[in-house]
């Protein structure tokens, strides 16, 4: 009965189950990116984050190229790679050509189980050939219930690790030789906090994809970081921006068939980094 | 011996060995320069823009070349321009900047060519690289902007390296710093949109920072350096160019595989050569004490 109709649209788009599991996949993914992209960006390990994205390809194209759930793949090669990184670089901060020389590698070892996958099992070319693509860009609206119920949980899950060390993550972050001095373990907390970091982005692959997750990691985050200074509610805040933009993403691609969700995610994340950006600059 | 020469009866692998040499000489010089001023974030970020370029091209009817250097030089620009306008920037706010950009960069990229209604073998080409369908007018036009990148680094590259290792003391002496950086930043556009033609846009790494980054890690030495950078793309992309012909795989597989496992067996050989002198410089005070 509704006169706007895009509104009309709108509300009935939790009749839809594919939606409601993408709303709670969504808010636990978003969550976590929240969390972890604030103290990625705090401690300029952006780049990091980058090359666990496509280690993520590589690792969830690897298990279907061997026949095994994807998710073994995805979970097993970040978390590893995310340690591996750690203990390769100084102080748990690998600089830039060891990253983009490991990173270049893995694409092309992605780009090879891609094609082993595709031409493994002939006959079922097509949905083949999708599955690398939902691993590039996402398939939040194909997630199960099941498997959405997983991913809150999970996300949640990183949420309260993260919480749970933010005060000596947060102290090593800003202020590493001082906070090894007072006798926090540093090295470890790197190590443990880039093993999350890889937990994530496996996480965040399922929803928008290993190619996009930097957005929902970075922009949030920083677009949080630039209006207040404050931690605890630049946490918060840049959790509830993800979140945000996760909710508007979907309900976008909802309304407008033609734009991939994924696509309408990310866009939104940019969009609330632009105009905390503007704010910023303008007080 | 006739294997080889079977290679070369198809027009298709003549083209695809000439444009793979123009670009890994191009990548070899303007990576080494990349890897020296520690702007391979910001190369990654110029690849990728590429994509969207490359997509929306193609979505328009134009060609894709014509997407990936528009893009490209533009991204460039555009970076180098917000370099200038925000110098208080901190580092972390650059970085979290380029990631979002590279991000949406690849969100446009996609939904173009979902847009497009195309077939998935276009996305993973424009992503991964395809050196099969390279025509006579794509070799030319690499060769053209290949030979102009190669022309302007050659003339401002003593200036650019003497502002990359040091710019503080190269401001002092009178050069034109931030130009420089801007020049350079466009030129590795220019290098970036011609490796995203052979390797794609997530690939180009293979060739702009495996070979240079290989080289650095053998010699210190300017001219040299830039010379094995060139040297170690050519071989590799011939290397891989030819395997790929004969085995199902695609090539960027070998070009990744390859470009690294030289970069490995340089920074081994590296640590061997330092190692002596190490142990030398540490045996000394033990002596004299």
């Amino acid at each position: 009965m509704s006169v706007d109709p895009l509104l009309g649209s709108l509300s009935g788009i939790f009749s839809h189950e594919f939606m409601r599991s993408a709303f709670l996949a969504g808010t636990g993914i978003a969550a976590a990116c929240g969390v972890v992209g604030y103290f990625l960006v705090l401690r300029a390990q952006v780049f990091t984050g980058d090359a666990l994205s496509h280690v993520a390809f590589t690792g969830a194209l690897a298990a279907l190229a061997a026949g095994v759930d994807l998710r073994f793949g995805l979970f097993g090669a970040t978390i590893a790679v995310g340690i591996g990184i750690g203990l390769l670089g100084q102080s748990a901060r690998a600089d830039d050509v060891v990253i983009g020389s490991v990173f270049a590698w893995m694409m092309g070892l992605g780009v090879l189980f891609l094609s082993i996958y595709i031409s493994g099992s002939s006959g079922s070319n097509g949905s083949n050939g999708t599955a690398g693509v939902s691993v590039l860009f996402g398939s939040i609206l194909g997630l199960s219930p099941v498997a959405a119920v997983a991913a809150a949980a999970v996300g949640l899950g990183v949420c309260a690790l993260i919480l749970l060390v933010a005060r000596p993550l947060l102290f090593s972050s800003v202020d590493e030789a001082v906070a090894a001095a007072a006798g926090v373990p540093v090295r470890a907390l790197g190590i443990g906090f880039l093993a999350i970091v890889g937990l994530t982005a496996a996480e965040t692959t399922q929803a928008v994809g290993a190619l996009l997750l930097l957005g929902l990691l970075t922009a949030p985050a920083a677009a949080a970081i630039r209006l207040t200074t404050r931690p605890s509610r630049g946490i918060a805040l840049s959790a509830g921006l993800a979140i945000l933009a996760t909710w508007a993403g979907l309900a976008f691609s909802y309304a407008v068939p033609s734009a991939p969700p994924s696509f309408a995610i990310v866009g939104a994340a940019t969009v609330v980094y632009g105009l905390a950006s503007l704010r910023a600059s303008r007080a | 011996m006739t294997s080889i020469r079977q290679l070369f009866e198809y027009q298709f692998m003549v083209n695809a060995f000439e444009a793979g040499t123009i670009v890994a000489v191009v990548a070899g010089a303007m990576g080494w320069f990349m890897v020296l001023r520690r702007q391979t974030f910001a190369g990654h970020t110029l690849s990728i823009v590429g994509f969207p370029g490359a997509a929306g091209a193609i979505l328009l009817g134009l060609s894709a070349n014509l997407g990936y250097f528009a893009f490209c030089v533009g991204a460039a620009l555009i970076i180098g321009a917000a370099r200038e306008s925000v110098t208080t920037a901190s580092y972390e706010d650059e970085s979290a900047l380029i990631g979002t950009v590279q991000a949406m960069a690849l969100a446009f990229g996609f939904l173009f060519v979902s847009l497009y209604q195309g077939n998935l073998t276009g996305l993973t080409g424009l992503l991964f690289g395809s050196f099969l369908g390279i025509t006579r007018a794509q070799v030319i036009v690499l060769l053209l902007v290949g030979a102009f990148t190669l022309l302007v680094i050659g003339l401002i590259g003593r200036r650019l390296l003497f502002a990359s290792v040091d710019p503080d003391v190269a401001a002092a002496a009178g050069l034109p710093v931030r130009a420089l950086a801007m020049a350079f930043l466009v030129l590795l556009g220019l290098a970036v949109a011609e490796a995203s033609q052979i390797t794609g846009s997530l690939l180009v790494f293979a060739l702009l920072v495996l070979p240079p980054a290989t080289a650095q890690a053998l010699t210190g030495r300017p001219l040299l350096g830039i010379g094995l950078s060139m040297v170690i793309g050519v071989a590799v992309t011939w290397i891989s160019l030819t395997v790929a012909y004969y085995t199902p795989y695609p090539t960027g597989a070998y070009l990744t595989s390859l470009g690294f496992a030289a970069y490995v067996a340089a920074r081994l050989v590296r640590v061997a050569l330092d190692r002596p002198r190490a142990r030398a410089s540490v045996a000394l005070p033990v002596t004299s004490s």
